[in-house]
C-alpha cells in the first residue's frame, strides 16, 4: 500500500503516467467500496494540489475546483442560480461527509443516486479533464456513461466543474427513507428563469436514481417554456417523464420511483419559480 | 508495487502530543489511530461512513477517521474524544452534560457524538435543537434515541447546567455510577482490550446461502500465506455445537460438508494483520443447493435439521375458553394478516472479543450479556470444565438480544487454547450483519370479536416466523409469543398458536420483546379496527377491555395487584385528546400532509417463561472498611450497573458512593443469570436486595442494635448509630478477603404452562402505552414524527433517568422497525442499505413514569427494557391509518409502501 501525494497537477499526471494508481479526493465512496479489504496498493490523493481547489468566476463562467468538498459549496458565496447545488450539498451524507466528499468525486464515482449529478446537469455544467496531451472539456451529461461508468480515460484527472453563468434559480429535492445520512430513492433538480411578464424562459428539469445515469426531461422543460409557475403543476401532471427507467430495489419500487418522481418535479419547480 | 516508496514515517499531532508513527499512509486513519497510536477512544462500527462513530476532528475538522487516508493527518492536528474532554474545558463541561443527561448508555458511539459536538460548540452552536440534531446527524446510536444526547448539546451551547442528585437511593435520578469512563473517552470494549501481541482471527464465510463446500490443500495453503493457523471443524476439540436453549444447541462454529446460511463460517484465518491482509482467499470449493429464504419455501431440499421434520423447529399454543364459538357469536368480528420484517441489532460496537490460554484454562475477554452461559458454551466447545474458562465481560457496545449467543468466543478460544498465545477477533459490519442473529420475521393473522358493548370476547392468533438455519432463542420465540398475543387486555376465549421455521437466513433469536412486538403490530392494529366499527374512541375502547387486578390473562394467571396498564391509558388520555384536536385543526388545512395520532399498548412478562432463572449476588466489606458489591449482571447500556448498586445501597443502608462494584467476571461474580428479558432489575434486583439485607442483618448483629441503627463506613470499623448512641464495629478481615460478607439470590416464583398453555409464567408482567402524533405527506408517503408519549408501568422507577432513557431507545428501535428496517441476506449488509433511525427520524419523547408498585419486585420495580418497543409500530401505524386512511400491514412502512397503500385506500 502506498499513497502519494503531489502538490502540482502536473506532478500527479506525471505519476499516473508511470504507473496505474487510484485516485482519492474526499475518499468518502473509495474507503466504503472496498468492503473489508485492505486499500489499494497505489493511490494518488489529490486533495493537496492548489489547481484543484477552490471556486471562482471568470469569463466563461464559475469553475468550481474539482478538490472543493461539499462543506465548500454550502459555505461559498454564489447566486441562487447555485442554490439547488447547495440544497443537494446539505444533503448529502452528514456533515462529515460533507466535510470530505468532493463534488467532483460524486461524479466521477458514477453512482446512480449521485447527489451531484441532477443540479449539475440542471446548471448545464461541464467537466474539466487534465490528461498527458492536455485539457479537455465535456459535457457532464456526456460525462457520466452509464453505472459506475464514465469517459474519463486512463491517465486523466478531472479537475474542475465548469458551470456556465447566467441569471435565474435552482432548487433540489432529495427523497429518502429516514432524514439524514440516506441514498436517495429519487432526486430532482429544477433550474428556473422567468421573464419580464414572470413566464418561464429558461427551464431545466433533471432527475436522479431513477434511471442508470442522472437524466434531464427535455419534452416536460419545452412544455414549461412560456408559461406561468401557476401552470407547473398541471402540465408536470400530464406530461410525460421521458427517459426515466427506474428499477425496483431495497429502497422502493420502480412504480414508486416514477410516483414520486413527478411530485418532486412539481414541486422543485414551483419552489425555484416561486422564489426566482 | 510502489510509488517512490514514501518512507512510512507518518508525523503528526495527536491531541496536543507531536506523534511519529510508522504506519502505511493509505491505511484508514482510523485503524492507524487505534492500532499504532493506541487512541482506543477512536471506536470503529462500520468502516464506511454510516456510523460516524470514528469521527476525529483534523485541523478543527469532524470527518469519519475510517475514510480519511492516514497520510492525510501528516502534519495536522487530530483531536479525539478523550484528547478533547482532557484537554479542552468546553469538552469537559460537554463531558460534565452527557453523565447528568445520562446521555451515554452503552457509550459506543459517545465518541463520535463528542467529536462532532464539539466541532459545532467550538464553531459557537446554539441551543436551537434542529440545528443540534443537523451538527449531530453524523452519528449513529443505537441505545439512546438521541434525545438526551441533543439535550445535553444544548445544555452546554445554552450554558445551562441540569441538576444532579447528589445521593443515589432508590428513586433518585443519580448519574450512571460507570458513566464517567464512557462520556470521558475511556471506556474499553470488546476490540479494546486485545494484549499488544495477539494473533488476529478472520473466519472464513459462505458466500452462498445454502451449499456444500470441500477444501483444498489448506496446509499448503496456510504455509505459503504466512499464518499461524486455519482452523476448521475438525480443529474443534469438543463438541462443534452450540446454541442457549437446552436441547436446540444445534449450531457449529464452523460448518461441515453444508452451509446453512449466507455468512456462516467454514474456517477461520489466524495470524498477524500484515500476514492476513496480504493472505489470498483460502481453497474452498462451493456448489451452491437450493435454498428457501421464507417459511413458505422451507420445503425446498432436505431438513436442514434431521431431527426436525417439515423445518418446524418448534411450536407454541395457548388456549382458554371457546374461542370459535365467541367469534361466531360476537357482534362484531375483524381479522388482518400482517407481516413484519427481519430486524437487525445494528448496535454500534460489532462483536469482538480475545482469548489467552493460562495453564489449563482460558481466559476470554468479549462483549457479552450472558458471561455464564458463554462459559459453559465455551466449555463445551473445547472440551473442557466450565470451571476453566473465564469469561471477563468487556464494556458492551449495544446488546438488545443479540450479545446473549457466542459469536467470536469460540474462534479466539480454540486458535488461543491451540497456540498458547492471545489471540483476538472483531467482527466487521458485514460479518456482524450477515451473521449474527437478528430479529425474526413475522408472519401472522388475527380475529378478535367484541359484543355490541364494546367488550372483548374472544381472539385466534397464528403467527408463523423465520427462525433462520439455528434454533437460537426461537423456542422462545415460539413460547412467549402466544402468552402475549391478546396484549394487556381481557380476552375471556382465546387461541394463540405460533410456529418457529427454519430457512436458509442467519439464524433469528433474542431481539428486545422477543417476539411480542411482532405480534402487537397485529392485536393493536385490529384494535384500532374494532374501535372504528363500534364507532368507540381508541383509548377508551382499549382501557374498556384492559386488564385490571383481579382479572385472569390468557393462561388464566390473575395478578392481585400491580396491573398498572389502565393507569397509562389514564396518563396519556388528557395528552390524546389534546393531539386528536391538535390533528383536526391540521387537517382543516387542505394539502397533502395529513397529521394523525395513534395510539397502542403492550406488556411483557420478566424473566424466563415458566422456567427457573435465578440470579445471585454477592458483596463483602473488606478490613479497610470498603464496600465491594460484585455485580454479575451485564451493564450492556441499560443501566445495571447502577440500578443494582442502587438497589443493593438502599438495602444496606450506605450511600450509592461507597459501593465499589467489582466484576463482571466468572472468576469473581456469582452468576446473576442472562442480560435479556427485562429481567435484571426485577431478578438480580431482588438478588441485590437481599444480599443488602443480609449484610446489613449481619452488621446489627455484630453491633447489636436494632434495624432502624445507621451504619457508617469508615476505614477499618463500621459505627452503628441509633437513637444518639455509636457503636463501633472493628473490622479484621477473616480467612477469606472480606471482614463480613453476604450473598443473596432470587428465583422468580413461576410455573411450566400445561398443553394448553394455562399457568402462571411469569412473576410480573410491566405494561405500556405510547401515543404517537405524526404527518404523512400523502403524495409521496413519506412518514414525518412529530411527538411520541410513553406511559409505562416500571412498578417502581429506581433510577427514573435510566428508565426514560430505556423508553426513548426502545421507542427509537420501534420507530426503526415500523418506518425502515429490513435486512434481506446479500443486499442489506451494511449501515447505508440497512438503514436505522438518525437523529433526525426520533422526535421528543415525553415519558410519563407510572409507578404501580410490584409485590415481587425490589422496592416494587419491575422490568423494563422490552416493553418500551413493543407499542411503538403499532401506534405510528394506527398514526399512519388516522391521517390517511391506510393502513399499512407489512412492515416496514417505506415511503413506497405506504404511498402504495394511499393509492389503494382511494380506489
Amino acid at each position: 500500500m502506498s499513497l502519494y501525494r503531489p502538490a502540482t497537477l502536473s506532478d500527479a499526471l506525471h505519476r499516473l503516467g508511470q504507473a496505474p494508481a487510484a485516485l482519492v479526493a474526499g475518499g468518502t465512496d473509495l474507503y466504503p467500496a472496498l468492503r473489508d479489504a485492505a486499500p489499494p496498493s497505489a493511490m494518488i490523493d489529490l486533495t493537496g494540489i492548489a489547481d484543484l481547489a477552490g471556486i471562482a468566476r471568470d469569463d466563461g463562467g464559475w469553475r468550481i475546483g474539482a478538490a472543493t468538498t461539499w462543506t465548500g459549496i454550502v459555505r461559498a458565496a454564489l447566486p441562487p442560480l447555485f442554490d439547488g447545488l447547495k440544497a443537494a450539498a446539505r444533503e448529502v451524507g452528514s456533515l462529515q461527509i460533507q466535510n470530505a466528499g468532493t463534488v467532483a468525486g460524486n461524479l466521477c464515482n458514477a453512482s446512480p443516486a449521485a447527489d451531484g449529478m441532477p443540479p449539475l446537469l440542471a446548471l448545464d455544467a461541464e467537466v474539466e479533464i487534465a490528461g498527458a496531451a492536455g485539457t479537455r472539456r465535456m459535457a457532464l451529461r456526456d460525462f457520466v456513461t452509464g453505472v459506475r461508468q464514465t469517459a474519463l480515460a486512463p491517465g486523466e484527472i478531472v479537475t474542475a466543474i465548469r458551470v456556465p453563468d447566467r441569471p435565474g434559480r435552482s432548487a433540489f429535492l432529495k427523497l429518502g427513507a429516514r432524514r439524514y445520512l440516506v441514498i436517495s430513492i429519487a432526486m430532482v433538480a429544477a433550474r428556473v428563469e422567468l421573464d419580464a411578464e414572470g413566464k418561464l424562459a429558461e427551464v431545466a428539469v433533471a432527475v436522479g436514481a431513477c434511471s442508470s445515469v442522472a437524466r434531464r426531461l427535455p419534452e416536460l422543460e419545452r412544455r414549461l417554456v412560456g408559461r406561468r409557475a401557476d401552470e407547473i403543476a398541471g402540465i408536470v401532471a400530464a406530461a410525460p417523464l421521458d427517459g426515466l427507467a427506474p428499477i425496483d430495489d431495497i429502497r422502493a419500487t420502480a412504480a414508486y420511483r416514477v410516483d414520486a418522481a413527478r411530485t418532486l418535479v412539481a414541486r422543485a419547480l414551483l419552489q425555484a419559480a416561486i422564489l426566482a | 508495487m510502489s510509488l517512490d516508496a514514501p518512507p512510512n514515517r507518518l508525523t503528526f499531532r495527536l491531541n496536543g502530543a507531536e506523534v511519529a508513527l510508522d504506519a502505511d499512509p493509505a491505511r484508514r486513519l482510523s485503524d492507524v489511530l487505534r492500532e499504532v497510536a493506541g487512541a482506543r477512544d477512536v471506536k470503529v462500527g462500520c468502516s464506511a461512513g454510516d456510523c460516524g462513530t470514528c469521527s476525529v476532528l483534523v485541523g478543527g475538522v469532524a470527518l469519519c477517521a475510517c475514510m480519511v487516508p492516514a497520510g492525510r493527518a501528516a502534519g495536522a492536528e487530530v483531536e479525539t474524544a478523550a484528547g478533547l474532554v482532557a484537554r479542552d474545558p468546553l469538552a469537559h463541561r460537554l463531558a460534565v452534560a452527557f453523565q447528568a443527561r445520562q446521555a451515554a448508555q452503552c457509550g459506543i458511539c459517545t465518541p463520535g457524538m463528542m467529536v462532532s459536538a464539539m466541532a459545532y460548540l467550538r464553531a459557537g452552536g446554539t441551543a436551537d435543537p434542529a440545528a443540534v440534531e443537523a451538527a449531530l446527524a453524523g452519528v449513529l446510536c443505537r441505545c439512546t434515541g438521541y434525545r438526551k444526547i441533543v439535550a445535553a448539546v444544548s445544555d452546554v451551547a445554552a450554558d445551562r447546567a441540569p441538576d444532579v442528585p447528589s445521593e443515589g437511593s432508590v428513586g433518585a435520578p443519580v448519574p450512571r455510577v460507570d458513566g464517567w469512563p464512557k462520556v470521558a473517552g475511556k471506556e474499553l470494549f470488546g476490540d479494546d482490550v486485545a494484549p499488544a501481541d495477539a494473533l488476529l482471527a478472520r473466519a472464513v464465510r459462505s458466500p452462498h446461502h445454502r451449499a456444500r463446500f470441500a477444501f483444498g490443500d489448506l496446509e499448503g495453503y496456510r504455509i505459503a500465506a504466512g499464518l499461524d493457523l486455519v482452523l476448521t471443524a475438525a480443529d474443534v476439540p469438543g463438541e462443534n455445537r452450540f446454541g442457549v436453549i437446552p436441547g436446540f444447541e444445534d449450531q457449529p462454529v464452523m460448518a461441515s460438508r453444508e452451509v446453512r446460511f449466507r455468512g456462516e463460517a467454514v474456517a477461520c484465518l489466524v495470524g498477524t494483520r500484515a500476514a492476513l491482509d496480504a493472505a489470498p482467499p483460502p481453497p474452498v470449493e462451493w456448489t451452491p443447493l437450493p435454498h428457501a429464504l421464507e417459511p413458505e419455501d422451507a420445503g425446498i431440499g432436505e431438513s436442514l435439521h434431521a431431527d426436525r421434520a417439515g423445518n418446524v423447529m418448534a411450536t407454541g399454543r395457548v388456549r382458554r375458553g371457546d374461542p370459535e364459538t365467541a367469534l361466531a357469536e360476537a357482534a362484531y368480528v375483524v381479522e388482518g394478516r400482517f407481516s413484519t420484517g427481519f430486524v437487525e441489532h445494528a448496535y454500534i460496537e460489532p462483536e469482538a472479543g480475545f482469548a489467552r490460554r493460562v495453564g489449563d484454562r482460558i481466559e476470554i475477554g468479549c462483549c457479552t450479556q450472558a458471561p455464564y452461559m458463554n462459559r459453559d458454551g465455551v466449555a463445551r466447545i473445547l472440551g473442557i470444565a466450565p470451571e476453566a474458562v473465564r469469561i471477563v465481560p468487556t464494556a458492551t457496545g449495544g446488546g438488545f438480544g443479540s450479545k446473549l449467543d457466542l459469536t467470536t468466543q469460540p474462534f479466539v478460544a480454540i486458535a488461543a487454547w491451540k497456540l498458547g498465545r492471545p489471540v483476538r477477533m472483531c467482527l466487521t459490519r458485514i460479518e456482524s450483519i450477515q451473521s449474527t442473529t437478528k430479529r425474526h420475521p413475522s408472519r401472522t393473522h388475527m380475529r378478535i370479536g367484541a359484543d355490541a358493548d364494546g367488550r372483548i370476547t374472544g381472539a385466534i392468533f397464528d403467527g408463523v416466523f423465520n427462525t433462520g438455519a439455528y434454533a437460537s432463542w426461537g423456542p422462545t420465540v415460539a413460547t412467549r409469543v402466544p402468552i402475549h398475543a391478546s396484549g394487556p387486555y381481557r380476552t375471556p376465549a382465546f387461541l394463540a398458536t405460533s410456529a418457529g421455521i427454519h430457512t436458509n437466513c442467519a439464524p433469528a433469536g433474542a431481539f428486545r420483546g422477543f417476539g411480542v412486538p411482532q405480534s402487537a403490530v397485529a392485536q393493536e392494529s385490529l384494535y384500532d379496527l374494532l374501535a372504528e366499527r363500534l364507532g368507540m374512541d381508541r383509548l377508551a375502547f382499549r382501557r374498556l377491555n384492559c386488564l385490571r387486578d383481579g382479572d385472569p390473562t390468557v393462561t388464566g394467571q390473575v395478578f392481585e395487584t400491580g396491573m398498572g396498564i389502565a393507569a397509562c391509558f389514564d396518563a396519556l388520555e388528557p395528552h390524546w385528546t389534546a393531539a386528536l384536536a391538535a390533528a383536526e385543526a391540521a387537517n382543516a388545512v387542505p394539502g397533502p400532509v395529513r397529521r394523525g395520532v395513534g395510539i397502542a399498548a403492550g406488556w411483557y412478562g420478566c424473566g424466563n417463561t415458566g422456567l427457573s432463572n435465578p440470579s445471585t449476588i454477592r458483596a463483602g466489606i473488606t478490613a479497610d472498611g470498603i464496600v465491594r458489591l460484585h455485580q454479575g449482571a451485564t451493564d450492556i447500556g441499560q443501566g445495571s450497573n447502577t440500578v443494582i448498586a442502587q438497589i443493593f445501597a438502599q438495602a444496606l443502608g450506605v450511600p450509592l458512593a461507597a459501593v465499589e462494584l467489582v466484576g463482571p467476571d466468572t472468576d469473581l461474580t456469582p452468576d446473576a443469570g442472562k442480560t435479556s428479558a427485562s429481567r435484571q432489575t426485577f431478578i438480580t434486583g431482588n438478588a441485590a436486595r437481599a444480599c443488602g439485607a443480609a449484610l446489613r442483618t449481619q452488621i446489627l448483629r455484630l453491633g447489636n442494635v436494632s434495624k432502624v441503627a445507621t451504619i457508617v463506613l469508615g476505614p477499618g470499623s463500621i459505627a452503628l448509630e441509633e437513637g444518639g448512641t455509636r457503636r463501633r464495629i472493628d473490622l479484621t478481615a477473616t480467612g477469606g478477603s472480606y471482614a463480613i460478607e453476604a450473598t443473596g439470590s432470587y428465583d422468580p416464583p413461576t410455573g411450566p404452562l400445561d398443553a394448553d398453555g394455562q399457568g402462571a409464567p411469569y412473576a410480573i408482567f410491566g405494561t405500556a402505552a405510547q401515543m404517537a402524533e405524526l404527518d404523512v405527506d400523502t403524495e409521496l408517503g413519506t412518514v414525518t414524527l412529530l411527538k411520541f408519549r410513553a406511559a409505562h408501568d416500571v412498578g417502581r422507577a429506581i433510577n427514573p433517568l435510566l428508565v426514560e432513557g430505556q423508553v426513548e431507545g426502545g421507542i427509537a428501535q420501534g420507530i426503526g422497525m415500523a418506518l425502515m428496517e429490513e435486512f434481506i441476506p446479500g443486499r442489506t449488509e451494511n449501515l447505508h442499505d440497512y438503514l436505522i433511525p438518525t437523529v433526525g427520524d426520533v422526535p421528543p419523547i415525553d415519558t410519563i413514569i407510572v409507578e404501580s408498585g410490584d409485590p415481587h419486585g425490589p422496592f416494587g420495580a419491575k422490568g423494563l427494557g422490552e416493553h418500551c418497543l413493543i407499542p411503538t409500530a403499532p401506534a405510528i401505524l394506527n398514526a399512519i391509518a388516522h391521517a390517511t386512511g391506510a393502513r399499512i400491514h407489512d412492515l416496514p412502512a417505506t415511503p413506497d409502501r405506504v404511498r402504495a397503500a394511499i393509492l389503494a385506500a382511494r380506489e
